[in-house]
């Protein structure tokens, strides 16, 4: 299930390496000696409960929060808040409606937010922005303000703000939380086709790994302080997450579907469906 | 009978009070200095008000000025410029609520606690400060009429810097406001931007206490823009209605007040007010329900 694309990185140098990483707050450990590569075109997906420390991990790659100890490179460097190379999608939050801004305006932050001095776009700018739109499938709707924009179109305007500037990695926080079954698969394909054409690794939080199944090369779980780390086939099984959770978990699959029963209630996600989807 | 005649007198009184358009031309010439700083302060005022209300700040302008106040009576108790006081008073509390309160929550409890205690202490200034009670209550509700001409100058100048540097941080500002969190990773230097939008909007709050006076901010501040917002949602028409909303109120009330003796805050309030309900009306009738697809 590895990447067949030829990308233009060296697929054994790791974009992203942490080594014996340890993260906590207070007495709270989050993780500790987590050592791990991404390397070009790897689908990486960080699965584990609410508080497991997913949304931290990504604030760490992302250089705004620091590690306790262990280090953390991106690209062979420590990684450095602001850095563009890094494209980045945030657990959703809905736009509110009565935001004064069109869908387009969303994307052109991702092609010159950044930038100071007098807000007038140049027509390369604009042009690119309209490419972005079209990557996404976006463009018919373009000229809407994106307050009135359903969860579904807002996260692929919010891909394609993540695009802007040819990223090296992506970073994804749960990009499909709330979205329906179609818009699930739409924008995970738009994540995936980026990391099949351009080998960009993509490091996805989620807590349901069924939408992705196919995509993924490895899984990072999270749970308790602690993690484990493989391919599908390694994490998602009875024994390893009841090792994990420290509880009987099992793991089942059913037509394609990875189901995991019996997470103890407090850990169990809010938006379920009635299982803990992985 | 008589209670009717005094009526009648009582009425053409207030009337003239309050509107008195008899050699108009030559006050004209007078307060023009007046209407040029107002003409800047509403274009501005407009503006800013555009991310006041996309930061949900509404709160905070108001206590900037409460603070900005404390800052003006201070100084006029002190017998120090009167205008630099409240740009004192109007940058410290900027700055420490850009500081402490980045959070909404944080921020909503730093100025309840704040706000109180700056108007606590301008109130104090004020009652220890012997001098005409006209210029007392001008810090309150508004005192252009009687603010002097270099210093409408600073004040013009004041409001143009802060146009330009809004314009000149316009972009990562938008960033900033619409999603810390992905501007930051983007490369914006949102501590900076934050910084330096609270350090803007405290400069534009003092200069609009000295014009409309701290207990009426919100009229320029806000409103223009919350007008502006019910009736479009596009980036580049929001912030020109908002101007121009901003830009009538204040020339608009300060016109229509000169001939009479009453201060001009009441006339900037009541056609903010005015523009906003209308805004709300056409905007009600316009705009389909958001929630489309
Ligand atoms: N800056 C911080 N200071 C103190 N505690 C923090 C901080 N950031 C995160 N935490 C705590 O760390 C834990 C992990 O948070 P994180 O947001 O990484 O969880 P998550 O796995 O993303 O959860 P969710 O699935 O709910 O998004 C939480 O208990 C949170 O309260
Ligand atoms: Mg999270």
């Amino acid at each position: 299930m590895t990447a067949s694309t030829p990308g233009h990185h060296h697929p054994s140098n790791p974009i992203l390496s942490l080594k014996d990483a340890a993260l906590g707050f207070g007495e709270r450990v989050l993780w500790n000696d987590l050592t791990l590569d991404v390397c070009a075109g790897e689908f990486l997906a960080v699965l584990g409960p609410n508080g497991s420390g997913k949304t931290s991990l990504l604030k760490t790659i992302l250089g705004q929060q620091s590690l306790d100890s262990g280090t953390i490179r991106f690209d062979g460097h420590p990684v450095r808040r602001g850095d563009r190379r890094i494209g980045y999608i945030p657990q959703q939050k809905l736009i509110p409606g009565g935001t004064p801004m069109r869908g387009r305006d969303l994307v052109a932050l991702g092609v010159n937010g950044h930038r100071f001095g007098l807000p007038v776009s140049r027509g390369a700018e604009r042009r690119q922005v309209d490419n972005l739109l079209e990557s996404v499938g976006a463009s018919h709707y373009a000229d809407e303000p994106v307050g009135n924009l359903s969860g579904g179109e807002q996260q692929r305007l919010r891909v394609g703000q993540a695009l802007a500037g040819d990223p090296r990695m992506l970073l994804c926080d749960e990009p499909l939380l709330s979205l329906d079954l179609q818009h699930q698969r739409g924008v995970s394909e738009l994540i995936d086709r980026r990391r099949r054409e351009h080998g960009t690794p993509v490091v996805f939080v989620t807590h349901d790994v069924n939408p992705v199944l196919g995509m993924v090369d490895r899984i990072l779980y999270l749970a308790g302080g602690q993690f484990r780390e493989g391919t599908p086939d390694e994490v998602l099984r009875s024994d390893v997450l009841t090792e994990l959770y420290g509880t009987p978990v099992e793991v089942l699959r059913t037509g394609g579907r990875v189901v995991v029963v019996g997470i103890p209630d407090s850990e169990t996600h809010h938006h379920g469906h009635g299982e803990a989807g992985a | 009978m008589r209670a009717a005649t005094l009526l009648a007198i009582g009425d053409d009184d207030l009337w003239s009070r309050m509107f008195n358009f008899e050699n108009y031309g030559e006050l004209l010439g007078l307060v023009q200095n007046s209407i040029l700083a107002g003409a800047v302060l509403g274009i501005v005022g407009g503006l800013i008000g555009v991310f006041v209300m996309q930061r949900d700040m509404a709160f905070a302008v108001h206590g900037i000025s409460e603070l900005s106040f404390a800052g003006a009576a201070a100084a006029l108790l002190f017998g120090m410029n009167v205008v630099a006081g409240s740009l004192a008073g109007a940058l410290v509390a900027a700055i420490v609520i850009g500081i402490l309160g980045s959070r909404a929550r944080d921020r909503n409890s730093i100025i309840g606690v704040l706000m109180p205690f700056g108007l606590g202490l301008g109130i104090l200034f004020l009652a220890l400060y012997p001098g005409r009670s006209a210029n007392k209550f001008g810090l309150l509700t508004g005192q252009i009429i009687s603010v002097d001409d270099p210093q409408l100058g600073w004040l013009s100048a004041i409001s143009l810097v802060v146009l330009v540097s809004l314009l000149l941080i316009w972009r990562p500002l938008s960033f900033d406001s619409l999603d810390a969190d992905v501007a930051a990773a983007r490369g914006v230097p949102t501590r900076f931007v934050s910084l330096a939008f609270m350090v803007l909007l405290g400069l534009i709050v003092a200069v609009s206490v000295q014009i409309i006076g701290a207990l009426l901010v919100l009229a320029l501040v806000v409103t223009p823009a919350a007008a502006a917002l019910r009736l479009s949602a596009s980036p580049i028409l929001v912030p020109v209605l908002a101007m121009v909303f901003g830009f009538v109120s204040a020339v608009g009330g300060i016109l229509l007040a000169i001939g009479g003796s009453l201060p001009i805050s009441p006339y900037i309030t009541t056609i903010s007010f005015f523009i906003y309900l209308v805004a709300r009306l056409v905007g009600l009738r316009a705009r389909p329900r958001p929630g489309l697809r």
